[in-house]
C-alpha cells in the first residue's frame, strides 16, 4: 500500500509499505479514504517528539470504510463507513473505567504517562497512522464508530481530534456563565474551543495569534473578539487592559511546543529540544488568568522539564488542567450539536491534498502559506 | 475596575448572546458537562474483557520500567534495530520517564537513526531526496511572499535560523564525509 513515511527531520515522502494485518483477535483494517494533518504532526516532522523512527507512518484523524476484522470483533462489519478517535485504548483498565480514555493502561508499552495514539512516534506506542491507504485499528469495538449517514466524512473527520480537542479544551475549563474566555493560537483546535467556549455559556471569547487570515477565522467562525501578537505589544498587558484590569476568567493554551513570540524559549524549546517545547504561549496563558482563574492545557508539549511560570500558578490560586481528549466521550453531544445546526466542523478545512503529494500539505500548513489553517488527505475513495 | 466587588466589564445579557451565537448555552446545565470528568459512569465502552488477550509474542518488545508488565496490546511499526536500537534499548531499560536521560537518549537515537537510514538510502534504488521529500515544492503555487511578508508574522523572527537547522546538519556530513575520505586517500 502507499503510506506517507517520515525520514528525518523536515523529511517525509509516500512509500509502498506492506498492508498492515490483524495482530489482535479485537484489531480491524480500515481502508482510509480522508485523512487530515494535525498541529502536532507537526511537532514529529520538525523531529520534536522522542522516539520517531524513521519508516513511520503519521496521522491520526482517520475516517474510512472497514475492510477486515478480527474473530473477537462484534460491532462493526467490513463495508462500515467509520470515523478513528486518534486515542487507542482498550476500554477496560482502570483508567478506561474512569473516561481517561487518553491514558489507557493497555497500549503503550513505552511510556505510562498517555495511552495509544495512531502514528504518534512511539512514545504513544509504536503504532503506525492514517496517511496510508490502510491502517490497523486496535480495539475496534472500543474506538472507532460507525458514521451517521446524514453526517459528511469531511464533519466525521474533525471531530477525530481537532474539534472534539477543542470542545474538551473549553470542558477543561470549566467555564461559567459570564466568563471571559480567552485562547491563545487560532489554529484548528483553539478555533474550535473557541466556538465550544460558547456552547458552554461564555460571556466574551478572545481568541490571539499572530496570523491575520487566522484571526478572520476566528471572527467569522468563532464569533470571537481578537488580538493581534504582534500589533498588541505586551500581550498580557493587553489582556488585562481588554478584561478591565481583571485577566480572564478561563484561558485555553491551544499553542503547546512550537511557540512563537519569543526567540530565545522558541530556539531553546523547538530547535534545540533543551525543554519540552517553548513554554511562552503556556506563560502568556498563565499571566494573562485572573487569580482564581482556570488555564486550560491543549497545546501539545514534549516530556523533559519545561520552564513554566509555576510560582504565578501559585499566586494566583489558578487551576491548571491539561489533558489528551478522551475524543469519543465528546461525539454523543458534538454530533446533536451539527445535527442542530449549530455548527460545521469542516468548515475548517481549507486545503485538499492527493495521498502523493503530502509532503507539500505538511510544508503549506508548517510554514503557514496561503492561508491554510487545515489541509485534507484525500486517501481512497468513499 | 477590580479594586472594587464587582465585574469591571459585565457580558453581554444571555438573551443577546442566543441571538448572535448558534448554541449559545446548550451545555451549560451539568448533564452536558461530565465528558472530560474522571468519573466511573463512563457507560459501555464496547469492551467485552476485562484484561485483553495478549497481542502475541513479545519477541523482546522495549517497555518503559514504569510499566509492571508488557502491556497487552502495542503497536509493532518499527522495531528496534542497529545503532539507533541499541541506544533506544539503554533509554527504556534503565531510566524511569522521570529522567530527563531517558529522552535525551531517544532524542539522541532519533538523530542516529535518520542519519544511518540517510546513508543507507544513498545505496538504494530510492535515495532520501531533500528537495522533493521537505515539501518545498509548494512553495510557488502557495503564495511564499505575501503569505510571509507585510502581515506581522511573529515566526518571521526565528525564521531565519530554520534553513540552517535543516541544512546545517548536511553541510556538516558532507564536510566530515570529505574530511574522512581525505584522510582515507593520505593514508592509501
Amino acid at each position: 500500500m502507499k503510506a506517507m513515511t517520515y525520514r528525518g527531520p523536515y523529511k517525509i515522502r509516500v512509500e509502498e509499505k506492506p498492508d498492515p494485518t490483524i495482530q489482535h483477535p479485537n484489531d480491524a483494517i480500515v481502508r482510509v479514504t480522508r485523512a487530515a494533518v494535525c498541529g502536532s504532526d507537526l511537532h514529529l516532522f520538525h523531529g520534536m517528539m522522542p522516539d520517531t523512527r524513521i519508516g513511520h507512518t503519521f496521522g491520526h484523524e482517520i475516517v474510512g470504510v472497514v475492510e477486515e476484522v478480527g474473530p473477537s470483533v462484534e460491532t462493526l462489519r467490513p463495508g462500515d463507513r467509520v470515523m478513528v478517535p486518534f486515542n487507542i485504548y482498550c476500554g477496560s483498565c482502570y483508567f478506561c473505567r474512569h473516561g481517561l480514555f487518553s491514558n489507557c493502561h493497555n497500549v503503550n508499552p513505552n511510556a505510562t504517562a498517555v495511552g495509544g495514539i495512531y502514528g504518534y512516534s512511539h512514545s504513544t506506542g509504536g503504532y503506525d497512522g492514517g496517511q496510508a491507504e490502510r491502517v490497523r485499528v486496535p480495539f475496534a469495538d472500543v474506538g472507532p464508530s460507525v458514521i451517521p449517514e446524514w453526517l459528511t466524512s469531511e464533519d466525521a473527520l474533525l471531530l477525530t481530534d481537532a474539534f472534539s480537542t477543542g470542545y474538551f479544551g473549553a470542558q477543561q475549563g470549566d467555564i461559567a456563565e459570564g466568563d471571559t474566555v480567552a485562547v491563545f493560537g487560532a489554529g484548528p483546535v483553539g478555533l474550535a474551543a473557541a466556538r465550544s467556549a460558547w456552547f458552554l455559556g461564555a460571556g466574551r471569547v478572545i481568541v490571539v495569534d499572530h496570523l491575520d487570515y487566522r484571526l478572520e477565522k476566528a471572527r467569522s467562525f468563532a464569533f470571537a473578539e481578537t488580538m493581534h501578537l504582534h500589533e498588541s505589544g505586551d500581550i498580557v498587558l493587553a489582556m488585562k487592559k481588554a478584561t478591565g484590569y481583571l485577566g480572564a476568567d478561563v484561558v485555553i493554551d491551544a499553542v503547546g511546543a512550537e511557540a512563537d513570540g519569543s526567540v530565545m524559549q522558541h530556539v531553546t524549546g523547538a530547535k534545540l529540544k533543551l525543554q519540552g517545547g517553548s513554554p511562552v504561549a503556556l506563560n502568556w496563558a498563565i499571566d494573562s488568568a485572573r487569580k482564581g482563574g482556570t488555564v486550560s492545557i491543549l497545546g501539545a508539549y514534549g516530556p523533559l522539564v519545561t520552564s513554566v511560570r509555576l510560582g504565578d500558578i501559585v499566586n494566583k490560586g489558578l487551576t491548571v488542567r491539561g489533558n489528551q481528549a478522551p475524543v469519543k466521550r465528546q461525539w454523543p453531544r458534538l454530533l446533536e450539536h451539527i445535527q442542530a445546526g449549530h455548527l460545521r466542523p469542516s468548515e475548517l478545512l481549507t486545503h485538499r491534498f492527493p495521498l502523493e503529494h503530502i509532503a507539500e500539505a505538511y510544508h503549506v500548513f508548517s510554514s503557514k502559506l496561503d492561508d491554510c489553517i487545515k489541509p485534507l488527505i484525500v486517501v481512497g475513495e468513499e | 475596575m477590580p479594586y472594587e466587588g464587582s465585574r469591571p466589564l459585565p457580558a453581554p445579557t444571555p438573551d443577546e448572546l442566543r441571538a448572535r451565537i448558534p448554541g449559545w448555552g446548550a451545555d451549560l446545565a451539568p448533564e452536558h458537562r461530565r465528558t472530560w470528568q474522571q468519573l466511573e459512569d463512563v457507560g459501555d465502552t464496547g469492551a467485552h474483557w476485562d484484561l485483553p488477550e495478549r497481542q502475541g509474542p513479545d519477541r523482546g518488545r522495549e517497555r518503559s520500567i514504569e510499566h509492571g508488565m508488557l502491556p497487552p496490546v502495542w503497536g509493532t511499526a518499527q522495531p528496534l534495530h542497529g545503532l539507533s536500537g541499541a541506544i533506544r534499548r539503554v533509554a527504556y531499560d534503565r531510566f524511569s520517564e522521570t529522567k530527563n536521560t531517558r529522552w535525551l537518549l531517544l532524542v539522541l537515537g532519533d538523530r542516529v537513526d535518520a542519519v544511518t537510514a540517510h546513508a543507507r538510502s544513498l545505496l538504494s534504488r530510492r535515495p532520501d531526496d531533500p528537495i522533493t521529500q521537505t515539501g518545498v515544492l509548494a512553495e510557488p503555487d502557495h503564495r511564499p511572499l505575501t503569505s510571509r511578508f507585510g502581515r506581522g508574522r511573529v515566526d518571521l523572527r526565528h525564521t531565519w535560523l530554520d534553513p540552517i537547522i535543516v541544512v546545517g546538519p548536511w553541510v556538516l556530513t558532507a564536510v566530515l564525509g570529505i574530511r574522512a575520505l581525505r584522510r582515507l586517500g593520505r593514508r592509501g
